[in-house]
Protein backbone atom coordinates (compact mmCIF):
# COMPACT_ATOMS: atom_id res chain seq x y z
CA UNK A 1 0.00 0.00 0.00
CA UNK A 2 2.45 2.37 1.19
CA UNK A 3 5.43 1.04 -2.02
CA UNK A 4 2.27 2.01 -4.25
CA UNK A 5 2.02 5.32 -2.87
CA UNK A 6 5.73 6.11 -3.12
CA UNK A 7 5.87 4.28 -6.78
CA UNK A 8 2.51 5.51 -8.24
CA UNK A 9 3.35 3.14 -10.71
CA UNK A 10 6.71 4.15 -11.34
CA UNK A 11 6.27 8.08 -11.55
CA UNK A 12 6.60 8.79 -7.89
CA UNK A 13 10.03 10.39 -8.47
CA UNK A 14 8.22 12.78 -11.03
CA UNK A 15 5.12 13.42 -8.69
CA UNK A 16 7.05 13.51 -5.34
CA UNK A 17 10.02 15.62 -7.00
CA UNK A 18 7.62 18.23 -8.22
CA UNK A 19 5.44 18.94 -4.88
CA UNK A 20 8.62 18.88 -3.12
CA UNK A 21 10.32 21.49 -4.96
CA UNK A 22 7.01 23.53 -4.91
CA UNK A 23 7.02 23.44 -1.01
CA UNK A 24 10.84 23.96 -0.57
CA UNK A 25 10.01 27.01 -2.87
CA UNK A 26 7.55 28.06 -0.57
CA UNK A 27 9.52 27.90 2.56
CA UNK A 28 12.84 28.95 1.30
CA UNK A 29 10.43 32.66 0.01
CA UNK A 30 8.66 32.84 3.00
CA UNK A 31 11.98 32.76 4.89
CA UNK A 32 13.53 35.21 2.88
CA UNK A 33 10.46 37.89 3.02
CA UNK A 34 9.92 37.28 7.09
CA UNK A 35 13.76 37.59 7.54
CA UNK A 36 13.61 40.87 5.37
CA UNK A 37 11.01 41.83 7.11
CA UNK A 38 11.96 41.26 10.88
CA UNK A 39 15.45 43.54 9.89
CA UNK A 40 13.38 46.01 9.07
CA UNK A 41 11.63 46.28 11.78
CA UNK A 42 14.33 45.68 14.10
CA UNK A 43 16.31 48.72 12.38
CA UNK A 44 12.96 50.85 12.84
CA UNK A 45 12.30 49.98 16.07
CA UNK A 46 16.79 50.89 17.33
CA UNK A 47 16.30 54.28 15.07
CA UNK A 48 13.35 55.37 16.62
CA UNK A 49 14.67 54.60 20.49
CA UNK A 50 17.74 56.92 19.58
CA UNK A 51 15.27 59.56 18.51
CA UNK A 52 14.70 63.05 21.26
CA UNK A 53 11.05 63.66 21.76
CA UNK A 54 11.32 66.87 19.87
CA UNK A 55 12.52 63.95 16.79
CA UNK A 56 9.89 61.69 17.51
CA UNK A 57 6.93 64.17 17.61
CA UNK A 58 8.65 65.53 14.34
CA UNK A 59 8.46 61.76 13.22
CA UNK A 60 4.36 61.38 14.15
CA UNK A 61 3.62 64.13 12.25
CA UNK A 62 4.81 62.84 9.19
CA UNK A 63 1.17 62.38 7.81
CA UNK A 64 2.42 59.25 5.96
CA UNK A 65 3.52 57.33 8.37
CA UNK A 66 0.71 58.10 11.03
CA UNK A 67 -1.12 54.77 10.07
CA UNK A 68 2.40 52.78 9.99
CA UNK A 69 3.39 54.03 13.39
CA UNK A 70 -0.54 53.31 15.12
CA UNK A 71 0.32 49.92 14.03
CA UNK A 72 3.80 49.35 15.38
CA UNK A 73 4.82 48.69 18.82
CA UNK A 74 7.02 50.99 18.98
CA UNK A 75 4.06 54.12 18.96
CA UNK A 76 3.26 52.29 22.35
CA UNK A 77 6.01 53.92 24.36
CA UNK B 1 -11.24 56.14 -4.79
CA UNK B 2 -7.83 56.33 -5.31
CA UNK B 3 -7.04 58.03 -1.89
CA UNK B 4 -8.01 54.45 -0.24
CA UNK B 5 -4.94 53.45 -1.88
CA UNK B 6 -2.57 55.23 0.29
CA UNK B 7 0.15 53.46 2.27
CA UNK B 8 -1.15 54.19 6.11
CA UNK B 9 -4.70 53.10 4.78
CA UNK B 10 -3.51 50.03 3.21
CA UNK B 11 -0.99 49.19 6.44
CA UNK B 12 -3.60 48.98 8.39
CA UNK B 13 -4.93 46.16 6.67
CA UNK B 14 -1.37 44.39 5.52
CA UNK B 15 -0.13 44.50 9.42
CA UNK B 16 -3.13 42.46 11.27
CA UNK B 17 -4.26 40.24 7.74
CA UNK B 18 -0.78 37.74 7.51
CA UNK B 19 -1.63 35.77 10.26
CA UNK B 20 -4.98 34.82 9.29
CA UNK B 21 -4.12 34.26 5.22
CA UNK B 22 -1.17 31.77 6.57
CA UNK B 23 -4.03 29.75 8.43
CA UNK B 24 -6.61 29.64 5.47
CA UNK B 25 -3.35 28.96 3.31
CA UNK B 26 -2.36 26.14 5.64
CA UNK B 27 -6.16 24.63 5.80
CA UNK B 28 -6.68 24.54 2.29
CA UNK B 29 -3.59 23.57 0.78
CA UNK B 30 -3.67 20.84 3.93
CA UNK B 31 -6.95 19.31 2.02
CA UNK B 32 -5.59 20.20 -1.54
CA UNK B 33 -2.67 17.88 -1.54
CA UNK B 34 -4.36 15.47 0.35
CA UNK B 35 -7.15 15.31 -2.56
CA UNK B 36 -4.35 16.05 -5.18
CA UNK B 37 -1.92 12.71 -4.22
CA UNK B 38 -4.03 10.57 -3.20
CA UNK B 39 -7.79 11.08 -4.24
CA UNK B 40 -7.92 12.05 -7.23
CA UNK B 41 -8.02 9.29 -9.65
CA UNK B 42 -4.85 8.90 -12.36
CA UNK B 43 -4.94 9.69 -15.81
CA UNK B 44 -5.56 6.40 -18.23
CA UNK B 45 -2.62 8.04 -20.55
CA UNK B 46 -0.64 9.55 -18.36
CA UNK B 47 -1.17 7.25 -15.12
CA UNK B 48 0.28 8.96 -11.89
CA UNK B 49 2.16 11.73 -13.68
CA UNK B 50 -0.93 13.85 -14.41
CA UNK B 51 -0.83 15.09 -10.59
CA UNK B 52 2.15 17.55 -11.37
CA UNK B 53 -0.49 19.38 -13.02
CA UNK B 54 -1.94 20.51 -9.66
CA UNK B 55 1.57 22.18 -8.57
CA UNK B 56 2.28 23.29 -12.61
CA UNK B 57 -1.15 24.50 -13.68
CA UNK B 58 -2.02 26.89 -10.73
CA UNK B 59 1.17 28.14 -10.38
CA UNK B 60 1.99 29.23 -14.23
CA UNK B 61 -1.84 31.22 -13.44
CA UNK B 62 -0.63 32.48 -10.55
CA UNK B 63 2.36 34.03 -12.15
CA UNK B 64 0.86 35.32 -15.22
CA UNK B 65 -2.49 36.52 -13.43
CA UNK B 66 0.48 38.23 -10.63
CA UNK B 67 2.63 39.81 -14.10
CA UNK B 68 -1.05 41.14 -15.49
CA UNK B 69 -1.37 43.10 -11.82
CA UNK B 70 2.03 44.69 -11.97
CA UNK B 71 1.34 45.69 -15.49
CA UNK B 72 -1.89 47.02 -14.98
CA UNK B 73 -0.68 48.79 -12.40
CA UNK B 74 1.95 50.12 -13.80
CA UNK B 75 0.24 51.49 -16.77
CA UNK B 76 -2.30 53.64 -13.39
CA UNK B 77 1.07 54.84 -12.33
CA UNK B 78 2.34 56.04 -15.23
CA UNK B 79 -0.98 57.63 -17.07
CA UNK B 80 -2.66 58.97 -13.58
CA UNK B 81 0.94 59.84 -11.76
CA UNK B 82 -0.51 57.96 -8.81
CA UNK B 83 2.22 56.63 -6.54
CA UNK B 84 0.16 54.85 -4.17
CA UNK B 85 0.57 51.74 -6.29
CA UNK B 86 4.36 51.28 -6.55
CA UNK B 87 4.65 49.76 -3.61
CA UNK B 88 2.20 47.62 -4.74
CA UNK B 89 3.33 46.64 -7.57
CA UNK B 90 7.10 46.04 -6.04
CA UNK B 91 5.25 43.87 -3.55
CA UNK B 92 3.79 41.76 -5.75
CA UNK B 93 6.81 40.69 -7.97
CA UNK B 94 9.05 38.35 -5.84
CA UNK B 95 5.81 35.52 -5.11
CA UNK B 96 5.10 36.45 -9.35
CA UNK B 97 8.50 35.32 -9.52
CA UNK B 98 9.01 32.02 -7.44
CA UNK B 99 5.59 30.43 -8.89
CA UNK B 100 6.93 31.45 -12.78
CA UNK B 101 10.18 28.78 -11.66
CA UNK B 102 7.88 26.43 -9.58
CA UNK B 103 5.82 26.79 -13.05
CA UNK B 104 9.21 25.74 -15.60
CA UNK B 105 10.34 23.43 -13.13
CA UNK B 106 7.83 21.15 -12.62
CA UNK B 107 6.88 21.48 -16.16
CA UNK B 108 10.45 20.45 -16.76
CA UNK B 109 9.64 17.48 -14.57
CA UNK B 110 6.49 16.63 -15.59
CA UNK B 111 7.48 16.58 -19.60
CA UNK B 112 10.17 13.83 -19.07
CA UNK B 113 7.65 11.16 -18.54
CA UNK B 114 5.18 12.52 -20.96
CA UNK B 115 7.25 13.70 -23.97
CA UNK B 116 10.76 12.03 -23.33
CA UNK B 117 12.66 15.21 -22.79
CA UNK B 118 12.93 17.76 -20.09
CA UNK B 119 13.06 20.80 -22.33
CA UNK B 120 11.64 21.81 -25.45
CA UNK B 121 12.11 25.34 -27.25
CA UNK B 122 8.60 24.71 -27.85
CA UNK B 123 6.30 27.94 -28.17
CA UNK B 124 4.32 28.21 -24.45
CA UNK B 125 7.71 27.22 -22.45
CA UNK B 126 10.19 29.38 -23.96
CA UNK B 127 7.33 32.44 -23.77
CA UNK B 128 7.00 31.16 -19.93
CA UNK B 129 11.09 31.78 -19.77
CA UNK B 130 10.72 35.02 -21.54
CA UNK B 131 8.28 36.02 -18.61
CA UNK B 132 10.60 34.68 -16.01
CA UNK B 133 13.29 37.36 -17.73
CA UNK B 134 10.51 40.25 -17.16
CA UNK B 135 10.59 39.09 -13.56
CA UNK B 136 14.03 39.17 -13.15
CA UNK B 137 14.87 42.42 -15.28
CA UNK B 138 11.37 44.16 -12.91
CA UNK B 139 13.25 43.23 -10.04
CA UNK B 140 17.13 43.91 -10.55
CA UNK B 141 15.99 47.53 -11.79
CA UNK B 142 14.26 48.13 -8.32
CA UNK B 143 17.33 46.92 -7.17
CA UNK B 144 19.37 48.94 -9.39
CA UNK B 145 17.70 52.53 -9.42
CA UNK B 146 16.42 52.16 -5.87
CA UNK B 147 17.22 55.62 -4.86
CA UNK B 148 16.81 57.43 -8.40
CA UNK B 149 13.95 59.34 -8.84
CA UNK B 150 12.71 57.89 -11.78
CA UNK B 151 12.93 54.05 -10.42
CA UNK B 152 8.75 53.96 -11.02
CA UNK B 153 9.25 54.87 -14.77
CA UNK B 154 11.95 52.24 -15.40
CA UNK B 155 9.79 49.60 -13.96
CA UNK B 156 6.45 50.51 -15.06
CA UNK B 157 7.89 50.77 -18.54
CA UNK B 158 9.50 47.27 -18.17
CA UNK B 159 5.80 45.83 -17.03
CA UNK B 160 4.28 47.43 -19.59
CA UNK B 161 6.51 45.77 -22.28
CA UNK B 162 6.68 42.40 -20.58
CA UNK B 163 2.87 42.56 -20.47
CA UNK B 164 2.78 41.77 -24.43
CA UNK B 165 4.25 38.58 -23.64
CA UNK B 166 1.30 37.45 -21.42
CA UNK B 167 -1.32 36.66 -24.31
CA UNK B 168 1.37 35.14 -26.56
CA UNK B 169 1.84 32.55 -23.57
CA UNK B 170 -1.84 32.20 -23.24
CA UNK B 171 -2.56 31.66 -27.36
CA UNK B 172 0.72 30.43 -27.97
CA UNK B 173 -1.39 26.45 -27.66
CA UNK B 174 -3.56 27.57 -30.91
CA UNK B 175 -1.07 29.59 -32.58
CA UNK B 176 1.69 27.12 -32.90
CA UNK B 177 2.38 23.68 -33.45
CA UNK B 178 3.37 23.26 -29.60
CA UNK B 179 3.91 20.06 -27.60
CA UNK B 180 1.37 21.57 -24.49
CA UNK B 181 -2.22 20.61 -25.16
CA UNK B 182 -4.76 23.52 -25.80
CA UNK B 183 -6.49 24.68 -22.96
CA UNK B 184 -8.64 22.04 -20.91
CA UNK B 185 -10.31 24.69 -18.67
CA UNK B 186 -12.25 27.87 -20.47
CA UNK B 187 -14.28 30.71 -18.21
CA UNK B 188 -16.69 31.10 -21.17
CA UNK B 189 -17.11 27.41 -22.37
CA UNK B 190 -17.51 24.44 -21.49
CA UNK B 191 -14.31 22.49 -19.26
CA UNK B 192 -13.42 19.33 -20.81
CA UNK B 193 -11.44 18.42 -17.25
CA UNK B 194 -13.97 16.10 -14.72
CA UNK B 195 -15.03 17.46 -11.62
CA UNK B 196 -12.54 14.55 -10.02
CA UNK B 197 -9.14 16.58 -11.37
CA UNK B 198 -11.06 20.05 -11.03
CA UNK B 199 -11.56 19.65 -7.40
CA UNK B 200 -8.09 19.53 -6.15
CA UNK B 201 -6.96 21.74 -9.12
CA UNK B 202 -9.24 24.53 -8.09
CA UNK B 203 -8.05 23.73 -4.59
CA UNK B 204 -4.27 24.08 -5.01
CA UNK B 205 -4.91 27.50 -7.05
CA UNK B 206 -6.65 28.70 -4.09
CA UNK B 207 -4.02 27.70 -1.41
CA UNK B 208 -1.02 28.51 -4.35
CA UNK B 209 -3.46 32.78 -4.56
CA UNK B 210 -4.16 32.64 -1.00
CA UNK B 211 0.16 32.45 -0.11
CA UNK B 212 0.79 35.31 -2.91
CA UNK B 213 -1.19 37.02 -1.38
CA UNK B 214 0.19 36.08 1.90
CA UNK B 215 3.97 37.28 0.79
CA UNK B 216 2.52 40.22 -0.68
CA UNK B 217 1.08 41.30 2.32
CA UNK B 218 4.88 40.32 3.86
CA UNK B 219 6.72 42.52 1.32
CA UNK B 220 4.73 45.34 1.24
CA UNK B 221 4.74 45.67 4.91
CA UNK B 222 8.24 45.75 4.94
CA UNK B 223 8.62 48.31 2.11
CA UNK B 224 6.42 50.06 4.31
CA UNK B 225 8.53 50.20 7.22
CA UNK B 226 11.99 50.84 4.84
CA UNK B 227 9.93 54.22 3.97
CA UNK B 228 9.84 54.61 7.76
CA UNK B 229 13.54 53.98 7.96
CA UNK B 230 14.47 56.97 5.30
CA UNK B 231 11.80 58.83 7.37
CA UNK B 232 14.14 58.30 10.47
CA UNK B 233 17.34 59.18 8.41
CA UNK B 234 15.82 62.69 6.89
CA UNK B 235 15.16 64.09 10.51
Amino acid sequence: MINDIISMNGYGIYVWSSFAFTLISFGVLYTAIKVQLIKEKIKFDAKYLNLNSNKKKAFRAQEAYKGILASNSVSKI
Amino acid sequence: MLKNFEPNKIFSITSKAPKYVLIAFIIIISIGLVEALFISPEDYIQSHSVRIMYVHVPSAWISLGTFSIIAILSFVIIIFKNKSFILIAKSLAPSGLVFNIIALVTGSIWGKPTWGTWWAWDARITSMLILALFYIIYILAWRIYDDNEKVYKITSLIAIIGVINVPIIKYSVDWWSTLHQPASINIFAKTSIHSSMMIPLALMTASFALFSILIFLMKYNTELIKIKNKGLDRL
